[in-house]
This record gives structure tokens, C-alpha cells and sequence, in this order.
């Protein structure tokens, strides 16, 4: 994928991702952090039509996604948007079968080669056992799998995550993590928003820093997260320790008196 | 799932089958059934055929039509808009319709109380549909925000041009004349009351015209309720299929609305039931078709004849004050649910 001067706004004359360009590394996971409201979510549906520029424009496999007809689109990216809404007494497994929308005839049934992917899919986020259970009775991070597993199931060359662990623990976030870097591993061009920078660093092949709707810094994790970037772009005052090869950051605590 | 929506569908088309032979067979001459299937089959009497063919067979067939396409419509409504309480006899489309078809029956009335030809075949449902689209654009256009529908604007805004449109309904009534407002005002209470071939026949074009095609897009309303950023990252061209659905629950609701008045609760309750029945995350649309037929035949049998058999008197009810009386309470609980929610 290879974004172009891509230039975003809701509002005319009011940018919020302003000319842009990235290329983002194929088979690779790709991580992209920043502070609140810097344009990470904006980025994501700027790369995948949720949002039309103002200008600039995004490749895929060297086409102008705003080219390609809706369903080849969906057949080559898929997309989690941020915080999705789980609607009521849909199963676990239903859920997962929508990602095969792109992939179906007006009147079909799921053929064979929809339900081995669905079920790779539950598999890949180990909920093969809770596969009839409706979702909006799953655990926080059970429900965030499943709709990972909706994207994995739509079976598409490249990803984009907008903050696939939020509101999840620690144990649950690396649970997640290790399927999006699976996905990864196995060929995939992965592209997620995260927050946590430590689990960023310690996943990501290609960390992103957004600031202020630009690219603040870019390139492997321990060449980009350091103290004086941090301090920079999210102001924060940190120490930047290295922990098996990848960046870990402390925060420094600032007591009153 | 899936079995048990076609397991649903099957069972409330038969039993909607079995209310409209017993509503065939009762009435003034009482016939037995075997003589009505007799008749249906293209046997039978001549008597007999004109009882079962000309007089009550048209109330029946508009009475599932109309049916089938409120609760239709509901479905759509609902589900596109996120909300159960967005049906169109909540938000004003069946009023609009009202109005429009009111607006004929008044003001191309020839004071008989009766209008005749052109005006009443193809005047009242183009007008209703005219009414109820101008509703839902209006509705439309006001819950807008930054682009995308407000679902729980749709009802507010919904329920106010609802009660503009049943208020120029009043002024329209004031204004006409006495028997011509009298002929509006029964059919307002939504009244299966003497409906002729000319009733059903354009609710049966709809019907059969726009039922398939909403169908046709089951699989992309199943991708709209994840969601329209989900949806429309699954490749469904989310504005142009909002849009076109919107218009067929619109043509709908307006058919139905022009071929027996605004028969109330169908839309609302019809949907909600077969989600309950089927548990799926949006009302399947055939289900939900079967059940509102079953509901509109099955209250028109027990308005038209419950009074009588419950030894009150030879009194009718129409089918629409039966239908208020039983969907009313049904509704105060949907917003009592809905308000909890929000706190
Ligand atoms: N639909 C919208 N309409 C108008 N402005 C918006 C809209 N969505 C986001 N914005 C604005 O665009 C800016 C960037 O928002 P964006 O959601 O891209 O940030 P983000 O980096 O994803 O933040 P977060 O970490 O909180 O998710 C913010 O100032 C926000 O207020
Ligand atoms: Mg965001």
C-alpha cells in the first residue's frame, strides 16, 4: 500500500491528515501511534474509502483505491473501524460470517471454501468452542476477537486495525496482538492504530508516529521511540529502556511538592 | 437460524391460510369451509362464488396484502435505521400517506361520499405515496447529522411531522364535505370495511413487485446492521442501498396505508415479534411478512365478529381500533425499555 500526499478534513480549509505520504512495507505489521485526535483514525478511512480526500491518493497493488469497484476493494482490504457496535443476539459465528459479504453471490449459500474460511478465522482467535454464543454476552476481549476474526475471514491481502486492543488488559491485548501478528507472519500487510507505545514497539516490524496529521517519525522501533520524541510529540516525560531488543517505555512520575 | 426463520415463515403463512378460509366462511350467510375451498378451487355455486369472490374474498386478500407490506416496511425501517420504534406508523409515513389520500377523497370528492373512477383507482395511492415520500424526505432531511442518520432523532422529528400531517388530516376533514369527511374519517381508523379488487390490486402490485426486490438486499442489510463503516468495508454501496430501501418501505407503508387506512401497530409490532421468534439481530423480512398478514387477517376476523360472538350486540369494529387497542401497550413498553437504555 502507498499512500500519496493524502490530504483529509471533514470541514473545508481545516485538515486533519495533511499531505501525507507513506509506504507502508507489504507482508509486514505495521503499527501507527500518536496522540488523541492526531489523525489516526482519519488516516485509516482516508486508506480505505470510509473518507474521501481533498487530495493526494492511495495505491493498492498500484490501483487508486478510489478506482477499484466497492467489491474487488473488498476483497483486498478489510477493514476493523474503531470501536465497532456488536448488534444484539448475533452469534459469534454469524458475526464471523459477514466478512465473507464480499465474496457472495445476491441469492448463494455460504459455499465450502466460505466455512473453511470462517472457520480458520474463529480458529485463528482460538473462540472455535464459543461459536454459537451471542457476542454481546462475550468478555470484552472475546468480542474484540470475534470481530478480528469477521476481518480475517474476509480474507483480504492487506488490514487495517483501528485500535484492536483498547479497553482490553494486558494479557487480552497480547492475546490480540499475537493473532495480528500471525496475520502478519503469514504474508499479510497489516496496518493497526494502536495506543499502548510498549506493545506497539514490541510487535510492530514498522512503527509510524503520528503528530498533528503528519508523520512525526517512522522506521523500526528502537531507532524511533526515543525520549526525546516522546517529550516532542505527546509531551510526555519518559524513560525509553530497551527489554530484548525492543523499547520499553516508563513514564517519569511527577509528584506534587 | 436460518431453518427456523423458513420453519416460521411456513407456519404463519399457514395459519394465516387458516384465518382467512374461517374469515371467508362467517359472516351474514354462514358457509361451511368445505364450500369455500370448493369455491377457491373453482367449483361451487353460483351464489356461493359471488359471497366468496366479489364480497369477501377482496376483503381478505387486502387485509394479508396490506399486512405483508406494513410489516414489511417496518422491518426495513427498523433495521435501517437501528431503532425499533422507527416503523412508519411511528414516524409519520403512514400520516403523510393519510394526508395525501384524505386530500383526494375531500377535495375530489363529488359530495356523494363517494368518488368515483380515475380519482379513487389511481388518485388515493399515488397521492398517499406522494404524502408518505414527503414525509420521509422531510423526516430524512431534518435527522440528518454530519452526514449520517441520527437514529433516535428519526422518532423525535418522526412523531412531530406525524401529528403536522394528522393535523392538515383534521383541517381536511373541517373543510370537506359531511360525507365526503365521513367516508375519510372511517377509513382513517384503518377499515377493512367493504374493500373491492380495486382496494387490493394495487397493494398486490406492490406487494409482488417490491417484497423480491427488498429481499434481494437481505444479505447487504446484514452487513448494514454491523454498522455503515463496516458495511461499507465489506464492499455494500451503503447510501445508494439506504436510499433504495427507504423508498420501497416508503411505497410500501403508502400502499398499504391508501388500500386500507393506517392501520396501526402492524409495522411497530410485526418485526419485533419475529426477531423475538427467530433471534436474529434484525427482523427477517419473510417472517416478518407472514406474521403481518396473520396479524391484520386475524384482526379483522375478531373485529368484525368478536362483539357478536361475545353476545354484545351485531356491532363491527374496524380492524384498526383493534389493532391500536392491542399494539398501545406493546408500544409504552418499547419506550420504557428505550429510556432505561439511555440512562
Ligand atoms: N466525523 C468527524 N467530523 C468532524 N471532525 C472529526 C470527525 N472525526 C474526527 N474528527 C476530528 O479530527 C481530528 C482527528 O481525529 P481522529 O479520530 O483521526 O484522531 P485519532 O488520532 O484517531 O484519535 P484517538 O486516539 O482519540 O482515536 C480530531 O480533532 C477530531 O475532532
Ligand atoms: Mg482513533
Amino acid at each position: 500500500m502507498h499512500v500519496e500526499n493524502l490530504t483529509l478534513a471533514y470541514v473545508a480549509d481545516a485538515p486533519v491528515v495533511d499531505g501525507l505520504t507513506l509506504e507502508v512495507p507489504s507482508g509486514q505489521l505495521t503499527a501507527v501511534v500518536g496522540p488523541n485526535g492526531s489523525g489516526k483514525s482519519t488516516l485509516l478511512r482516508g486508506m480505505s474509502r470510509l473518507l474521501a480526500p481533498k487530495s493526494g491518493r492511495v495505491l493498492l497493488d498500484g490501483k487508486d483505491i478510489h478506482q477499484l469497484p466497492a467489491r474487488e476493494l473488498a476483497r483486498k482490504l478489510g477493514v476493523l473501524p474503531q470501536g465497532p457496535v456488536t448488534p444484539e443476539g448475533i452469534t459469534a459465528a454469524e458475526l464471523v460470517s459477514r466478512g465473507r459479504h464480499p465474496h457472495r453471490g445476491l441469492f448463494g449459500r455460504l459455499t465450502g471454501a466460505d466455512d473453511a474460511a470462517i472457520n480458520e478465522a474463529l480458529q485463528a482467535v482460538e473462540l472455535t468452542e464459543l461459536r454459537d454464543r451471542p457476542v454481546d454476552q462475550l468478555s470484552g476481549g472475546q468480542r474484540q476477537r470475534v470481530w478480528i476474526a469477521m476481518v480475517l475471514a474476509q480474507g483480504t491481502q492487506h488490514l487495517l486495525l483501528d485500535e484492536p486492543t483498547t479497553y482490553l488488559d494486558l494479557a487480552h491485548a497480547v492475546d490480540v496482538m499475537n493473532v495480528v501478528h500471525a496475520a502478519a507472519t503469514s504474508g499479510r500487510t497489516v496496518v493497526a492504530v494502536l495506543h499502548d507505545l510498549t506493545l506497539a514497539a514490541q510487535y510492530a516490524d514498522h512503527l509510524v508516529v503520528m503528530g498533528d496529521g503528519q508523520i512525526a517519525a517512522q522506521g523500526r522501533p528502537v531507532d524511533v521511540l526515543t525520549a526525546a520524541l516522546l517529550d516532542e510529540v505527546f509531551g510526555l516525560k519518559a524513560t525509553v529502556v530497551e527489554v530484548g531488543g525492543a523499547p520499553v517505555v516508563v513514564p517519569d512520575r511527577r509528584l506534587a511538592g | 437460524m436460518r431453518s427456523r426463520t423458513v420453519v416460521l415463515s411456513i407456519l404463519f403463512a399457514a395459519l394465516a391460510i387458516v384465518v382467512a378460509l374461517v374469515s371467508l366462511s362467517v359472516g351474514t350467510t354462514k358457509l361451511p369451509l368445505a364450500d369455500v375451498v370448493e369455491v377457491l378451487l373453482g367449483g361451487g355455486r353460483r351464489g356461493t362464488r359471488l359471497v366468496v369472490l366479489e364480497l369477501r374474498l377482496p376483503r381478505v386478500a387486502t387485509g394479508l396484502l396490506v399486512g405483508i407490506a406494513f410489516a414489511v416496511s417496518g422491518a426495513l425501517l427498523q433495521t435501517l435505521s437501528r431503532n425499533p420504534l422507527a416503523s412508519p406508523d411511528i414516524v409519520g409515513v403512514n400520516s403523510g400517506a393519510s394526508a395525501g389520500a384524505v386530500a383526494v377523497i375531500v377535495l375530489a370528492g363529488t359530495g356523494g361520499g363517494n368518488i368515483s373512477g380515475v380519482a379513487a383507482k389511481v388518485g388515493i395511492p399515488l397521492a398517499a405515496v406522494l404524502g408518505g415520500l414527503l414525509a420521509t424526505l422531510i423526516v430524512g432531511a431534518l435527522s440528518i447529522q454530519r452526514g449520517v442518520v441520527d437514529a433516535g432523532k428519526v422518532v423525535l422529528i418522526g412523531v412531530g411531522i406525524a401529528a403536522a400531517a394528522n393535523s392538515l388530516v383534521a383541517w381536511l376533514l373541517v373543510i370537506g364535505d359531511v360525507n365526503d369527511a365521513g367516508r375519510a374519517a372511517a377509513w382513517l381508523a384503518g377499515s377493512l370495511n367493504s374493500r373491492a379488487w380495486s382496494d387490493a390490486i394495487p397493494v398486490l402490485i406492490a406487494v409482488v413487485l417490491l417484497l423480491p426486490i427488498a429481499m434481494m438486499f437481505n444479505r447487504d442489510l446484514s452487513a448494514l446492521v454491523l454498522g455503515d463503516d463496516v458495511a461499507s468495508s465489506l464492499g455494500v454501496r451503503v447510501a445508494r442501498i439506504r436510499l433504495m430501501l427507504l423508498v420501497i418501505a416508503t411505497v410500501l407503508a403508502a400502499m398499504a396505508t391508501a388500500g386500507a387506512g393506517p392501520i396501526a401497530f402492524i409495522a411497530l409490532v410485526a418485526p419485533q415479534v419475529a426477531l423475538w421468534l427467530t433471534r436474529m439481530e434484525r427482523p427477517p423480512l419473510l417472517t416478518t411478512a407472514m406474521l403481518g398478514a396473520l396479524f391484520v387477517v386475524l384482526a379483522d376476523l375478531l373485529a368484525r365478529n368478536g362483539l357478536q360472538w361475545a353476545q354484545v350486540g351485531p356491532y363491527e369494529l374496524p380492524v384498526g381500533v383493534l389493532t391500536a387497542a392491542c399494539g398501545a401497550p406493546y408500544l409504552l413498553h418499547l419506550i420504557g425499555r428505550q429510556q432505561k437504555g439511555r440512562l
